[in-house]
């Protein structure tokens, strides 16, 4: 295989990595506000993801920065032509990120419920945005012969991008809840479960149809095929949410999420950005990329990193493996 | 405000604030491991002590420097599209190659640093810290190997109007790389011996007496250090005016605000007057004779070109006058002006070298006066030590505002012995497809939310500061009988 395509699929899985991580990161951080009826449960909340989010956090990092080098003129012109709609993806991971460090630094009831709306923003903001700007990127946008978006910052704003939006939400809210089912234990857990089971076939819906939208546009078998996968995958997972399998369901949301991104860069492939103004303009694995040596210096890099981040993170997972609920909390010991 | 304007203004305020950050997660992590391991060498209850605090402290700073970088990283993209297409080839590169080997590395072991105290065995716990610490010296040689590559193109080719990568072995030990990451290694050490220096000296001064023993190491670690970086810094900052020299010569020559060309030339210590005038009229400044030729190239006579010469032979180089194209605004046609802002470069070399100066000086002197374990009663001692915390961050921030804009107007800079071609102007380098009055709209949050966030995390800084070593370490330990113990940080 040419090197473009393999990095093309590389970010997609990148891209798979950090929706599904952060997808139940950001479903916890929903939850805080949502579902937590003290700050001991709060603080059970965030202390399940404690000691991964910020792991979690580097694949956008990395996804991001492997687009950079791979496939300069798609960074470039993706980042610039949704510029406002990163700017709130950076506002919120910045205040979330802080807020999860600096939350319990200090014993007051105020402070925490400053830091407790910044969990809620960090958490609401960042899938819904990148919901709009991946699918704007599968789907396109009005883009000129230097790659440079024409119309403003309203360009983005379409049913179809919207739906994605909605589509990330939905899905890390019911994955951070059957995560939630998994890490905790005692009373939250339960409510956690539940609120899992009820809310899955509404927060599934939206990401339903995006993909069938995406696979109907594409016209492709493959990605019909794909498509079919997400929506068997879904209700699997809602028949085993109903049925008391929560470690099930979350792999089948996996599957559910897997599927969602391969529909995406698949339907959109050989385009990594189309030009909704003129396709001699579209950006395409092809006319992208990077010359071949950086690419093979990367490639190189990855085959022999990429594994060694998957063996410590999967090491961080089983070393926090534990159940934790209210009953475990140490008493709050601050200056 | 054009759109150039707003982008440069963004760029500067966020990276620089993004390094007030790094050097101390930098220094300070790296230290803080070193106590770690003297504990588990030793044993001794006081270097656990030392782990705690000054690792909270470390943690409270680094998720300001994460959440900062995560802007640099998008930024290229985001406010500089046409650099991110021109560069593109060689510089996300080491972008990639930083987040997949070192920033992967930095926060999952920090995490389990933090979370792990109680669930990992000694020296596991102890590889942890480590893990995370060299990682973050590792992002800071890919950045700066980046970075570099920006003040020095090597390993290309010319093709297309664009540089092609051919080796990044080049790239990656470009002599300004290898010259730059232990001068900003050395910075960051400073910013970590004087924050140790000036803390330690309060608390002591406070008579945080229960804890003697742990402040009183603490500020010798942190005198030694901050002596010990000084000299590194002045070692390697020689190294890079040499380079300097033959790579950027309008950079020399700013940095001097040298108009005329002199041989031997004499280095400016201290100057009254407007430098910003390029005839420099009405300059009077206090020289040293031949100095400026040694350290620019080892001798005494040594001929250093000055501003004025320097602008007739870039010009000749590299064009009188911008092409007319509409996307570059007011500057569309206009005469290029090759001279950096005279005054920032004059002065924040100045600076950068002054507070490096004056904050190991303040650590000799803390030194000599702890000496056989005394602590002067004066308060000033202590006063004057907490404030001279700042210098070494003037150092930095100072250093990296003359390093950017003494590049000027190139963002990246031609390299007189390289291939042709490979160089552009910062004002072709902002994104096309950005209104100026979206970017003033992330100036200004970004702004907004740096400053709050910067009240909040002295704030938190302080608070741990008066709380001592009794508010991170529990008197006794509670029991922790239950048989599975676990993890809670948050
Ligand atoms: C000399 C060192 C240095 C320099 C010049 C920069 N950084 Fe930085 N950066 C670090 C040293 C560092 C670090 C020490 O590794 C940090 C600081 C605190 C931290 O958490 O890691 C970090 C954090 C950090 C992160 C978050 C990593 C994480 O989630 O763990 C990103 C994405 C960047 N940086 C990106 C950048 C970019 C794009 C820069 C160029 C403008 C930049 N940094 C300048
Ligand atoms: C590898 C790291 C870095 C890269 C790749 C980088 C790159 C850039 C770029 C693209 C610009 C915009 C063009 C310009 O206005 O000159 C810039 C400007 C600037 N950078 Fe850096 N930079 C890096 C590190 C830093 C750091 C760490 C600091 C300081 C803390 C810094 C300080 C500045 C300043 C002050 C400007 C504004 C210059 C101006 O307005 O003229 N840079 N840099
Ligand atoms: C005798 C003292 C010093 C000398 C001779 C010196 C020299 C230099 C030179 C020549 C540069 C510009 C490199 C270039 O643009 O090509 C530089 C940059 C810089 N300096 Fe210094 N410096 C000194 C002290 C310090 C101190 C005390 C600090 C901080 C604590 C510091 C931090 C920096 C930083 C962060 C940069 C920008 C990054 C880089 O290019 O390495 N310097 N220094």
């Amino acid at each position: 295989m040419d090197l473009p395509v393999v990095w093309f699929c590389l970010i997609a899985f990148l891209w798979l990595g950090y929706l599904f991580l952060e997808g139940f990161d950001f479903g916890v951080g929903m939850l805080v506000g949502l579902l937590a009826r003290d700050n001991d449960e709060r603080r059970v909340l965030i202390n399940t993801i404690g000691p991964v989010w910020d792991g979690n956090e580097v694949w956008m990092i990395v996804a991001v920065g492997a687009t950079f080098a791979a496939f300069p003129n798609w960074y470039a012109s993706l980042l610039s032509g949704s510029y406002l709609y990163v700017l709130a993806i950076l506002l919120a991971l910045i205040v979330r990120g802080v807020a999860f460090e600096y939350r319990g630094k200090v014993d007051s009831l105020r402070w925490r419920r400053w830091w407790d709306r910044a969990i809620a923003v960090g958490s609401w903001v960042p899938p819904f945005a990148w919901g709009v700007v991946l699918t704007a990127t599968v789907t396109g946008l009005p883009l000129d012969r230097r790659g440079d978006l024409v119309g403003g910052p309203l360009e983005l704003i379409r049913w179809d991008t919207l739906l994605g939006g909605v589509a990330l939400v939905g899905f890390s809210l019911v994955h951070g809840a059957v995560f939630v089912a998994l890490k905790s234990a005692g009373d939250i857990q339960r409510r956690a479960r539940q609120f899992a089971a009820t809310i899955i076939p509404v927060a599934l819906a939206p990401v339903l149809g995006l993909v069938w939208v995406l696979a109907s546009r594409s016209g492709r078998g493959v990605v019909f095929a794909l498509a079919g996968m997400v929506i068997v995958a879904a209700a699997l997972a809602m028949q085993r949410l109903w049925t008391g399998r929560p470690a099930t369901a979350f792999a089948l949301l996996g599957a559910v999420i897997a599927g969602t991104v391969a529909v995406m860069f698949g339907g959109a492939y050989p385009n990594v950005l189309p030009s909704t103004l003129d396709s001699a303009y579209s950006l395409t694995v092809w006319n992208a990329a990077a010359s071949s040596y950086p690419l093979q210096v990367i490639t190189w890099v990855a085959a022999f990193g990429a594994p060694a981040v998957l063996i410590y993170q999967g090491w961080t997972y089983w070393v926090f493996r534990k159940r934790i609920g209210t009953q475990h909390l140490p008493p709050v010991h601050v200056p | 405000m054009d759109v150039l304007d707003v982008a440069r203004w963004q760029f500067g305020i966020t990276t620089v604030y993004h390094f007030l950050m790094v050097p101390l997660t930098i220094g300070l992590s790296l230290v803080v491991a070193c106590m770690q391991t003297a504990w588990w060498r030793t044993g001794n209850r006081k270097y656990l002590a030392m782990t705690k605090f000054w690792g909270k402290l470390m943690l409270i700073n680094f998720a300001m420097g994460v959440v900062t970088g995560i802007v640099q990283e998008f930024q290229f993209g985001m406010s500089w599209s046409e650099y991110s297409r021109f560069v593109g080839d060689v510089f996300g590169g080491p972008l990639a190659i930083e987040g997949l080997v070192a920033f992967f590395v930095e926060s999952t072991f920090l995490g389990l640093w933090i979370f792990g105290w109680e669930r990992l065995a000694k020296p596991v716990h102890l590889a942890c810290i480590w893990a995370a610490s060299l990682a973050s010296t590792a992002s800071a040689y890919f950045i700066l190997s980046a970075n570099s590559w920006m003040q020095h193109p090597v390993g290309i080719v010319f093709e297309n109007g664009k540089p092609r990568l051919t080796s990044i072995w080049a790239v990656l030990t470009n002599n300004t790389a290898l010259a730059a990451f232990p001068h900003t290694m050395a910075g960051s050490f400073a910013v970590a011996g004087a924050f140790l220096l000036g803390i330690a000296a309060w608390k002591l001064h406070k008579r945080a007496d229960d804890d003697r023993e742990v402040w009183f190491t603490s500020l010798r670690w942190g005198g030694w250090i901050s002596v010990a970086a000084f000299a590194a810094v002045a070692i390697t900052g020689d190294v890079q005016s040499k380079l300097m020299f033959q790579q950027q010569p309008m950079k020399m020559a700013s940095a001097e605000a040298l108009c005329h060309t002199e041989q031997p030339a004499s280095f400016s210590v201290f100057a009254v007057g407007d430098v910003s005038r390029p005839d420099c009229e009405n300059v009077k400044s206090i020289t040293v004779p031949a100095l400026l030729s040694f350290l620019a190239n080892s001798d005494f006579d040594s001929k250093i070109k000055g501003v004025g010469e320097l602008t007739t032979e870039y010009r000749a180089k590299y064009g009188t006058n911008y092409p007319v194209d509409p996307k570059l605004g007011e500057l569309s046609g206009k005469p290029i002006d090759y001279t950096p802002l005279l005054p920032v470069t004059y002065w924040g070399f100045r600076f950068m070298i002054g507070f490096g100066v004056a904050a190991a000086g303040a650590a000799v002197l803390a030194l000599w006066m702890t000496r056989r374990k005394r602590f002067p009663a004066n308060p000033w001692y202590a006063r004057l030590a907490l404030l001279g915390i700042a210098a070494p961050f003037l150092a930095n921030s100072t250093g990296w505002i003359f390093t950017e804009m003494g590049r000027q107007p190139f963002v990246v800079v031609p390299n007189p012995t390289g291939v042709d071609g490979v160089f552009m102007f910062t004002a072709r380098a902002v994104s096309g497809g950005v209104s100026a009055a979206e970017m003033l709209t992330s100036l200004i949050l970004l702004t907004l939310v740096y400053g709050g966030l910067a009240v909040v995390e002295v704030y938190l800084i302080s608070r741990y500061v008066r709380g001592g070593i009794a508010g991170v370490m529990p008197a006794q330990k509670e029991s922790t009988k239950d048989a599975d113990v676990l993890a809670f940080a948050y």
